[in-house]
């Protein structure tokens, strides 16, 4: 599905990826994890072409993406979720739905069903009560699922999703990984960017850890939660307390 | 029959992804956490950032086992002890031994790939799985033992020696799987002729053998004596022990767990590849090792890749069976041992001169070593006793350097033969 080798870039003279060499293989869940500024967003907006890579190889669906404008790899299949919701505030829940289903129209697809938005409907009861208040309104759980759903309904091939339980209560966090993991079951493939290690990879089925900009550790999720390294980094485990008795 | 049917029937090309994944991880770690890997990849000015492509690996220096004794005990460990849930240490000596550690992962990851192995050689959850390695520091006994367990056969861990209980145990819980070095195989084969026991009585299937070199010959001799499928399996304490690499039932060649060991096969002279299929020194490199990643080790072993596909259908690699040493290493009994390490004992006793030979035969079906060693005239025409003194110091040393018995005989002054240029230290007359 994704498969990116050597991939560099940054932001001006700043180099934030160095070497990242990754894949999402179709129907997986797949999690990014690292700490504040290692290269998680700065990886999903390279992908998407919102920053242009320095050197590297993407590869979305056997397509070399590396240079295509962003609008192009959206057509593509590949949707982005991204940081802080952005959804469209002035807009009805509703509205922002349609519009989420624009990269269809360009595939040539008839348009937006109303199969399409009971879809999104089911695994959103709530969004469907709230249909036609506006986005702004929502609060900040609701907004999440809007940009999932929005994403949704672009059929998409790969959900790209940054950071989707930052700013969230616990409790919406819970939901919110429940919904991620109902995707996958419904045959989706997931990257999902977290900072909220035990969370993501409570659900992946693999993970990667990012590391100023490098790969440092990878393999089966259930591995990475064992891992001590990660334990220590990002679970938040004070092993060095827990071995002084 | 596959353990894991996705990786071991992967794509070429999904499995170089993989490789390139798992290679970049492995080499950030080494050189944030091993000293000893940071300071040669900065001597060589090797920026691993640059360092791109599988093929790339081949700019990066090699790591020798004379590395990881320098390094002895935990130099070359890439975390920290308390993260260490098991220690082994290769075959071989106080001094000479080299330490390896695994964290719960490696563990876990050593128990599956060895659940490929068993499972390509035939066993199944079914199987009761007799265990004749020895058990303790040596891969060999757990290595398979916890593999053997991860793939749900009734494991009876046995260990080595006292054949005629092997035996009685094999008939009384109906064993079905024999895991041990090929030689003890044929000892066990040969008792239960000995014995009068009829072999059709057992219920042994298959057998899973390694640790040592052995011939086809040999291996026709274990399933015909024995009735069961013999294939043959790799791996060396220094990676991880087995598991790197085994035999499907089509038996022709090792099947490479190729997703987590990388492999080059080089010409130990010039330590440049050689061309594809041809024969040379396997280098390994581990791909997921946390506790104790190894970088292009030269594992000393003489072995070609076999490219064709295999009927099996898994799409990792072959490796022809391990074909000689490039050193001067000797495996005797599972052990490995280096003529240095005798001779530095000959050395050490004094009344012995630094003149000797090492002779290895297989008598039935074990390894035997007997060292001739000069003496001086003087001790050599002494009364018994001190002989026999002297004898059983040499004796007593070597066992304890090499871990094995060894036969030693003392011999007349300018009686071995005199070579021109390099000595003929080793004389090698097993046939295998």
């Amino acid at each position: 599905m994704l498969k990116i080798k050597n991939l560099e870039s940054g932001y001006g003279r700043l180099t934030v990826l160095r070497k990242v060499t990754m894949h999402v293989s179709p129907g997986e869940i797949v999690t990014i994890i690292g700490a504040n500024g290692a290269g998680k967003t700065t990886l999903l907006k390279t992908i998407t072409g919102l920053i242009r890579a320095r050197s590297g190889e993407i590869l979305f669906a056997d397509a070399d993406i590396r240079t295509s404008p962003t609008e192009k790899i959206a057509f593509l299949g590949c949707a982005l979720v991204p940081e802080g919701r952005q959804v469209f505030a002035p807009m009805t829940v509703k509205e922002n739905l349609i519009l989420g289903a624009y990269p269809r129209l360009r595939r040539g697809d008839s348009g937006v069903s109303a199969r399409d938005l009971d879809h999104v409907y089911g695994l959103f009861p709530r969004l469907k009560e709230r249909e036609r208040q506006l986005a702004g309104t929502l609060s900040g759980g609701e907004q999440q699922m809007l940009a999932i759903a929005r994403a949704l309904m672009a059929r998409p091939k790969l959900i790209m999703m940054d950071e989707p339980s930052m700013g969230l209560a616990p409790l919406i966090v819970k939901d919110i990984f429940s919904i991620v993991s109902r995707l996958r079951q419904d045959g989706n493939t997931v990257l999902l960017v977290e900072q909220n290690a035990k969370a993501a990879l409570g659900i992946a089925d693999r993970g990667y850890v990012i590391e100023t900009g490098r790969i440092i550790l990878q393999g089966d999720a259930e591995d990475l939660l064992s891992n001590r390294d990660v334990q220590r980094a990002y679970l938040g485990r004070d092993l060095d307390a827990e071995t002084k008795i | 029959m596959y353990w894991e049917p996705e990786n071991e029937s992967m794509s070429r090309e999904d499995l170089e992804q993989l490789q390139l994944e798992r290679l970049e991880s492995t080499l950030n770690r080494v050189y944030m956490n091993v000293p000893f890997y940071r300071r040669k990849f900065d001597e060589l000015k090797i920026d691993i950032d640059n360092l791109r492509s599988l093929d790339d690996l081949r700019r990066l220096p090699f790591t020798s086992k004379e590395d990881l004794r320098n390094n002895y005990p935990y130099g070359l460990f890439a975390v920290p002890l308390r993260e260490v849930v098991r220690i082994h240490a290769s075959s071989g000596t106080t001094g000479m031994a080299t330490v390896v550690g695994y964290t719960r992962n490696d563990l876990k990851i050593w128990s599956n790939l060895v659940a490929r192995v068993l499972t390509a050689g035939g066993i199944t959850k079914d199987d009761v799985v007799q265990i004749a390695f020895g058990y303790g520091l040596f891969t060999g006994g757990f290595g398979l033992h916890y593999g053997a367990e991860r793939l749900g056969a009734s494991v009876i861990p046995i260990s080595s020696g006292n054949t005629a209980r092997q035996i009685q145990i094999m008939q009384d819980f109906k064993t079905t799987a024999l895991i041990c070095t090929p030689s003890y195989a044929v000892l066990i084969a040969d008792t239960i002729i000995e014995m009068g026991i009829d072999v059709n009585s057992l219920s042994l299937k298959h057998g899973l053998f390694g640790a040592e070199p052995w011939s086809d010959a040999m291996r026709e001799e274990i399933q015909r004596k024995l009735k069961i499928t013999a294939t043959d399996n790799y791996g060396l304490s220094e990676v991880m022990g087995p598991g790197v690499a085994g035999e499907c039932l089509e038996r022709k060649g090792l099947h490479i767990n190729e997703d987590h060991f990388l492999v080059e096969v080089i010409n130990p002279e010039t330590l440049e590849p050689v061309s594809p299929g041809e024969t040379g020194e396997l280098v390994i490199t581990t791909l997921t090792k946390e506790a104790f990643p190894v970088i292009r080790f030269r594992t000393r072993d003489l072995t070609r890749l076999i490219t064709e596909p295999c009927p099996c259908g898994r799409k990792f690699r072959k490796m022809v069976r391990v074909m000689g040493r490039t050193d001067d290493m000797l495996i005797v009994r599972g052990v490995n041992v280096f003529p240095s390490q005798i001779e530095s004992v000959l050395f050490d006793v004094e009344g012995t001169e630094p003149h000797y030979q090492i002779i290895v035969d297989r008598k039935g079906a074990l390894d035997a070593i007997t060292v001739k060693v000069e003496v001086s005239e003087s001790i050599f025409f002494d009364e018994m006793k001190k002989q026999n003194e002297l004898i059983g110091l040499i004796k007593k040393r070597l066992q304890s350097d090499l871990g094995i018995g060894v036969d030693v005989k003392l011999v007349e002054k300018k009686s071995i033969e005199r070579s021109e240029g390099k000595a003929k230290r080793v004389i090698d007359l097993r046939k295998i």
